[in-house]
């Protein structure tokens, strides 16, 4: 391939096949400075960031939705151009006809888009009703062949989260390739692929991804007519900073209005970006301050991306998230560091524009990452809470170095390797359908080995975990088996035509499976273990309702290995027991300890457990000690974390760690040193996550009760930020529950 | 094998000493400071006996975080109450290249803190008035003591920070402030003077122990007022 818009590239294999990796590192030119080269924001910077904010307090008067299209179904060319400001924007194009209107998505399932319709006062319009009278869903076609046991745990919550009536997401299209390679190189090689695969034997398989290849050479061809509309040939190469950015920009949005996945992330572009900043600034046709208005033009975009959920949906994740994921930093294989200036211009969003939730900034931690940039990030921690870190050396191992996260955790190869959401099981609740031989004591619900109920009047820890590993296996079988279903219908109804079209034809799959409330597991098996824990039954049902916990015993966030090591075995029982049951599609099996912030709801849903955690009582987010239980301080709590392996998490292990800004040191500068060394402590014990919030608990308090006054305070809660005033109130109230970390 | 009484463990300081601090808070004090923060560190009977092994193996779990600066601090209560506990545990934390800081009040010196003085890197000295009434009055010792304690670390060279708590009426005066720059001067060992806002963070602790809480009147010191008084060292 040649093309005049690579003029002044280095040459590489990029150019003969679709590699954008190669191109980065045969092109970048890594950063090892500080911010001091940065520039603040423009006026006309000013001006539409004004604009964007007085449009999101409309969407707030308007009860969260500001506008609805519900005559069309959304996809690549279903609206005439959209724009915030025609006139002034650097990077343009919207979901539909209009700022922050939203556009309906029933493939995933057509009673999730009319209930959201309904929930703000709108109406489907007849026209999609009919359409989607005479075709499958995804959510159709899971619950066709769902199992009575599948449904009988989705019940009763013990799976759940699980991506059955919506877009599945997690899944990071490659945007880049569109700006480097142009769309009709991307067509031909996609075209090619379907030629070769042509000459194979005519198998289930091979017809199945000919017709897959298929669909995403039309929605390349569509991707192409949507670039058309807003007056752009993407045909071609982007040849410039400004193209390279829209061309990018496009493909994502080209994802966004074709799917509405519960997590559409972006993927790991500022480095890549660099390339054509760099060559342009050199060229002398752009500024530091037009570099900068760039990315904040593009990330400004980013903010504006809206997807059409249900309330049940907002309450579950506070506000309505799209984990547009950006990942930035991380070192290369060869030792050079991918950090660039534009990396240092993507975090300068947060300030350009101030703090918010997204674009979900992740910094790819390294201890080797340059001085300037580590403690670049941690000022802005501490100025804004909206960052979260992720251990590079750790992640490298596994995906290379271009890998990016999507949603929270989920590091994967962009471009050549996608993910099956699998959403969690709640292993609270597992411990207590154990101990309940196979009843759900919350819902009543029969499901599992039928066995009695462990009414013995102190509990032996040895009998006890016999008998959960009994239920352990039964659970991770019906878990695969589940989320086989799930994707298999979701591949079968709703393809991700536009995002796979952005990969590579032999894409490798993992099928992510999740735990939730693994420390109110752990410390509950501690307390049988090293405490005296009795059941209390309820003469009615006969089921255990409650327990009866004397003595104390070891808890998980105090660097104490007789428990973080039951908390260790956990994940890797949960991940080898999953193994045992074949996946859909071959995918690779992988395990992540998260929450998002529906550890509110897990809660609600699971009874009392040995631990001393009340009926009703929320989870601790992810991986994290249960509140307050830490009595050590906070890097005896880091250090239990980061004893779980992330061999066998290797979808992931967040940690949200709240400190007072006093803990950190006196002066910003002391702050600044000390969380650069808590960072790099915590990481070169292999942990793998952390989100850094720096406030005091009474922000959070004035800000529960005086909202008004807060309108922008981001805090992260669980692998993304949230703007903290969105969050119910019960969702409040546990945030503030948790553990600050303060002075000693 | 010798053992102390430690009061409790902190896996994260970075007010005591330089950078990232594990902090082990010893049990007992004899002195009776009017400003003291922690009087539950004061009964030497109490709190839970360790060895120096036990200790420093929570200290060494943290040795990543420390980075070049950070190490562990002892405090208390009187650490130099417990010599040859600190002695074993500076000793295991120096084998390892962990570095040590002291956090004490100078009031007794002898040969066994002699020996720990030679393994400790700062140490944190907090000279808590400059008059030797207010000592006799507010601590119940002589304050000769504090400056034959400081004499000796000056002769012996080891880094030494001052630190003194800012009360008010007794020494929020601009003249308290400039006999600390003066002892700054005579004592090339004192690498750092900090002023700390006097605070009531612990007065529930005062309440839960039934001891009564001699400066419960006196106003909390301001960051601003300790702007001010900074400005003479």
């Amino acid at each position: 391939m040649n093309f005049e818009q690579w003029n002044g590239f280095v040459d590489g294999e990029w150019r003969h096949i679709i590699d954008v990796r190669d191109f980065i590192q045969r092109n970048y030119t890594p950063y090892h400075g500080d911010d001091a080269f940065l520039k603040g924001a423009t006026e006309r910077t000013k001006n539409l960031t004004k604009k964007f904010y007085d449009l999101c307090e409309e969407e707030k008067k308007a009860g969260g939705v500001l506008d609805i299209d519900t005559e069309h179904v959304s996809s690549l060319c279903s609206y005439a151009p959209g724009y915030l400001d025609k006139e002034n924007e650097l990077i343009v194009g919207v979901q539909t006809d209009a700022p922050l209107k939203r556009g309906v998505h029933p493939f995933g399932g057509i009673r999730m888009a009319r209930e959201a319709c309904k929930a703000y006062g709108y109406e489907l319009s007849q026209k999609v009703e009919d359409y989607f009278k005479y075709r499958t869903t995804h959510n159709d076609g899971v619950f066709r062949i769902y199992t009575d046991e599948m449904r009988a745990a989705r019940h009763c919550a013990l799976l759940t989260g699980l991506p059955d009536a919506y877009g599945r997401g997690r899944i990071i299209g490659d945007y880049r390739r569109v700006a480097l390679y142009g769309i009709d190189a991307l067509i031909e090689k996609k075209k090619e692929d379907k030629r070769t695969l042509g000459l194979e034997n005519a198998t289930a398989e091979s017809m199945n991804l000919l017709e897959e290849l298929h669909k995403q050479i039309e929605f390349l061809g569509l991707l192409k007519e949507m670039g058309k509309m807003y007056g752009f040939d993407i045909s071609r190469p982007a040849q410039n900073a400004k193209e390279a950015i829209q061309w990018t920009y496009f493909g994502y949005l080209a994802a966004n209005k074709e799917q509405n996945g519960a997590a559409m992330s972006f993927g790991r572009t500022s480095t890549f970006f660099d390339i054509y900043i760099e060559r342009d600034i050199k060229a002398g046709i752009l500024t530091e301050e037009e570099a900068q208005e760039l990315i904040d033009d593009l990330v400004l975009k980013l903010r504006m991306c809206r997807h059409l959920r249900t309330p049940e949906y907002n309450e579950l994740f506070g506000g309505d998230p799209m984990w547009i994921t950006e990942s930035v930093g991380g070192m290369g294989e060869d030792n050079r560091t991918l950090v660039t200036k534009t990396s240092f211009r993507m975090l300068n969003t947060l300030r350009t524009l101030g703090p918010a939730p997204e674009p979900n900034l992740t910094v790819l931690w390294s201890y080797r990452l340059p001085e300037g940039f580590k403690k670049f990030c941690a000022k802005l921690s501490i100025e804004t809470d909206a960052i979260q870190y992720e251990n590079d050396d750790l992640m490298r191992n596994d995906y290379g170095d271009d890998y990016a996260i999507a949603c929270c955790v989920s590091a994967m190869k962009i471009g050549k390797q996608m993910q099956f959401f699998g959403a969690r099981t709640n292993l609270a609740k597992l411990l207590l359908l154990t101990l309940n031989g196979g009843v759900d004591n919350v819902f009543g619900t029969k499901v599992g080995p039928q066995m009695d109920v462990m009414n013995d009047e102190v509990l032996d820890y040895n009998k006890v975990m016999e008998r959960f590993r009994v239920y352990l296996a039964w659970l991770c079988r019906l878990y695969v088996n589940t989320m086989n279903s799930i994707h298999f219908m979701h591949d079968k109804y709703a393809y991700e035509r536009t995002q796979l079209s952005l990969h590579n034809t032999d894409v490798e799959r993992l099928m992510a499976f999740g735990v939730a409330g693994l420390s109110v597991i752990a410390d509950s098996l501690s307390a049988i273990k090293y405490a005296k824990v009795s059941p209390i039954i309820d003469e009615e049902t006969g089921l255990i309702v409650d327990f009866k916990t004397e003595g104390d015993f070891p808890k998980f966030g105090n660097d104490d290995d007789r428990v973080d090591l039951i908390a260790q075995n956990l994940i890797r029982d949960t991940i080898t027991e999953l193994r045992k049951t074949p996946t859909y599609r071959n995918a690779k099996h992988t395990l992540s300890v998260l929450t998002i912030t529906s550890n509110v709801v897990y809660g609600k849903k699971t009874g009392a457990t040995p631990d001393g955690r009340k009926k009703g009582e929320p989870f601790a987010p992810g991986a994290n000690p249960m509140h307050n239980r830490e009595v050590n301080g906070a890097l005896a709590s880091l250090n239990s974390v980061a004893k779980l392996s992330y061999c066998d998490a290797r979808d992931g292990i967040s940690n949200t760690f709240s400190i007072v800004p006093e803990a950190l040191g006196n002066s910003m500068d002391d702050r600044v040193e000390n969380l650069v060394s808590i960072l790099n402590g915590y990481f070169l014990n292999n942990a793998h996550h952390i989100n850094v919030n720096v406030l005091n608990r009474e922000t959070l308090l004035k800000a529960y009760e005086h909202p008004e006054d807060y309108p922008n305070l981001t805090i992260r809660v669980s692998g993304y930020a949230v703007n903290f005033c969105k969050l119910s109130k019960e969702q409040q109230k546990e945030v503030i529950m948790r553990t600050f970390h303060e002075a000693v | 094998m010798v053992t102390g009484r430690i009061h409790s463990f902190q896996s994260l300081g970075t007010a005591d000493g330089p950078g990232v601090r594990a902090v082990v808070f010893m049990q007992g004090c004899p002195l009776r400071c009017a400003c003291c923060h922690n009087p539950d560190t004061w009964d030497f009977n109490r709190g839970t006996e360790v060895t120096p092994d036990e200790i420093f193996r929570k200290i060494k779990r943290l040795k990543s975080y420390f980075g070049e600066e950070g190490g562990v601090t002892v405090s208390g209560g009187e650490p130099l109450m417990q010599p040859e506990f600190i002695k074993e545990l500076f000793t295991l934390c120096k084998t390892d290249g962990i570095t040590t800081a002291i956090d004490t009040s100078g009031c007794v010196l002898n040969d066994k803190i002699k020996e720990v003085l030679n393994l400790t890197d700062t140490v944190l000295l907090d000279y808590k008035y400059v008059t030797d009434e207010l000592y006799k009055t507010k601590v119940g010792t002589e304050k000769s003591k504090v400056d034959e304690f400081l004499s000796y670390l000056n002769s012996r060279n080891i880094d030494t920070w001052l630190r003194q708590v800012i009360i008010k009426d007794l020494n929020n005066n601009e003249n308290s402030v400039k006999v600390l720059k003066e002892l700054k001067q005579k004592y090339p060992c004192i690498k750092k003077t900090e002023l700390l806002p006097f605070k009531k963070l612990c007065i529930e602790k005062y309440e839960k122990l039934g001891i009564p809480f001699p400066l419960a009147e006196t106003p909390e010191t301001s960051k601003k007022e300790i702007e001010e008084l900074e400005k003479y060292l």
